[in-house]
């Protein structure tokens, strides 16, 4: 991935900035730049989700995306934050086969993956669960 | 707007075909369609062709031009059409809107992927392409990964088991062994699907359909003109597409394609048919949790227990509705472009009485689905025997 392209998505990857509409007041991650609901009409705004949210699916990982293989077998999943949105993440720091559908997770700042080609390290959010 | 027919279909063997080259194979396809609609080839008015990603595969855009040069049709348009798994698909509905408006009167709607000649990482990189490349690959996401994240989910609402999905792959594996032109001749067992290597569990290997090389072909007509060259002409009387958001996280559901029932009741409320109407179908299988779900969707049985009827055989050849009796994805292979003509192909030689050993007797009204991606765009059309 060039650099420009991963640069302008830093404040979402790694502050969880996603967008508010001043209109509905609906929360959206990722970011969007025209509110699905209201379009012209809508006016968005830059929103920081609460880095809370519960596991709605997982499923584990043994053939991995490209640039992801050194992490292997890994848990991909979708967590449904706090505030509304739902995002795509790997759930880090545990076994496998601990992750449940309903579990509490915080979404933390993680190592990514790597791109050899321009060397560049990639960051961004990963869940990690919270143990009751 | 004009009835349309379907006056000639045409397909290549699918698998590994290394000794085939891109341009070979949808000569092929073209060829045996213009055979089997007895058609001159002067008389063709315009094509429409579904391919995912030639620049990825086989680093050549601009097909649309390419194929008409190498099958002897310039001058006449020639465009190139794309929608991720759904391309073939969404070149078909052109084609028809084509044909409805009275623009055109024979055009054809070709389908192609050249998979082979990358290795599979690449290949599978490239598939991946359907998807959200910020927001999920970039944090690992397959494709594999995210239906098996459907597949968690419908087993989690409904009860769907491991081996409910692994039955669809050994009906469609079955099913491929009487498809001359499917990728696999090789019945699967339900032990074999659920010891296969894990890709991203819940799905194995032998959930997941393969990388595939092929190409098919229809030629559309006006329903007025179409006995002129086919005795048995198959008309499509229902077009439907529909979009979703391209990332599964956004969409509400993870258990039903909304780009599905959209793009259903469309089709059917141009067909003027219901589910119940429909003799048989060709869904989007890529995983075999697609199918459980697409059969959800369609409205062949009640949402959750697309595991449940495929477990009592009612989705087998032979049973209440059966579901890709070419094999689907999993058996015939999926080459992306090609699969939604592919799908076209083996619904019109159903219809026509055609189908050999994996004949659906008396089949009259026949349904095709085809999917882009996890769900971003859905597009599914009705046949129907013209007599
Ligand atoms: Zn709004």
């Amino acid at each position: 991935m060039a650099v420009p392209r991963f640069w302008r998505e830093i404040p979402s990857r790694y502050n969880l900035i996603g967008s508010r509409c001043g209109n509905c007041n609906k929360v959206m991650f990722p970011p969007r730049h025209i509110c699905p609901h209201c379009r012209r009409i809508g006016k968005l705004e830059p929103y920081k989700l609460k880095p809370r949210g519960k596991v709605v699916s997982y499923a584990i990982t043994h053939v991995a995306a490209n640039g992801f293989e050194d992490q292997v077998p890994y848990v991909l999943a979708i967590v449904e934050l706090e505030d509304g949105p739902r995002l795509t993440t790997q759930i880090t720091d545990c076994d496998p086969a601990e992750v449940k559908i309903g579990d509490e997770v915080e979404i933390v700042f993680r190592r990514m993956g790597e791109e050899g080609e321009d060397g560049v390290l990639y960051y961004g959010y990963k869940g990690k669960l919270v143990k009751p | 707007m004009r009835d349309v027919a379907v006056i000639g279909v045409g397909i290549t063997k699918f698998g590994e075909l290394w000794d085939v080259s891109f341009r070979e194979m949808i000569i092929e396809a073209g060829a045996r369609a213009i055979e089997d609609a007895k058609i001159d080839g002067k008389q063709l008015d315009a094509m429409y062709v579904g391919n995912m990603s030639s620049g990825q595969f086989i680093r050549q855009e601009h097909t649309g031009a390419l194929i008409a040069d190498h099958a002897g049709l310039v001058p006449i348009p020639s465009t190139r059409v794309e929608g991720a798994c759904a391309s073939g698909g969404l070149a078909l509905r052109q084609a028809v809107i084509t044909v409805a408006s009275g623009i055109h009167d024979f055009v054809v709607a070709a389908g192609i992927e050249k998979m082979t000649d990358v290795l599979s990482g690449v290949a599978m990189g490239a598939l991946a392409t359907a998807a959200d490349q910020e927001w999920e690959v970039y944090v690992g996401a397959t494709f594999p990964g995210l239906y098996a994240l459907m597949a968690r989910r419908h087993m989690y609402e409904f009860g769907t088991t491991e081996e409910q999905m692994a039955m669809v792959a050994v009906k469609n594996h079955q099913n491929a062994c009487f498809n001359p032109c499917a990728q696999y001749h090789m019945k699967v067992t339900v032990d074999a699907v659920l010891n296969s290597p894990p890709v991203t569990l819940p799905l194995k290997l032998l959930d997941c359909s393969p990388i595939t090389d092929g190409a098919a072909c229809v030629i559309l007509a006006p329903a007025e003109k179409a006995r002129k060259f086919n005795d048995t002409p198959i008309l499509i009387t229902g077009t439907g597409q529909a979009s979703d958001s391209i990332s599964l996280h956004s969409r509400p559901s993870l258990t039903s394609l909304r780009a599905t029932t959209e793009a259903a009741k469309a089709a059917y409320k141009m067909a003027g048919v219901g589910p119940d109407d429909i003799d048989l179908a060709e869904v989007h299988d890529c995983f075999t949790i697609a199918e459980l779900m697409a059969i959800e969707d369609l409205g062949f049985c009640k949402k959750g227990e697309g595991g449940k009827v495929t477990q009592e055989g009612e989705t087998a050849i032979g049973g209440r509705i059966p579901i890709n009796t070419s094999g689907g994805l999993k058996g015939k292979g999926h080459p992306v472009g090609a699969t939604g003509i592919a799908q076209a192909v083996e619904i019109v030689q159903q219809l026509r009485g055609e189908a050999g050993k994996r004949q659906v007797d008396g089949a009259e009204i026949g349904l095709a689905h085809n999917v882009g991606g996890s769900g971003g765009t859905a597009v599914v059309h009705v046949f129907k025997r013209g007599d």
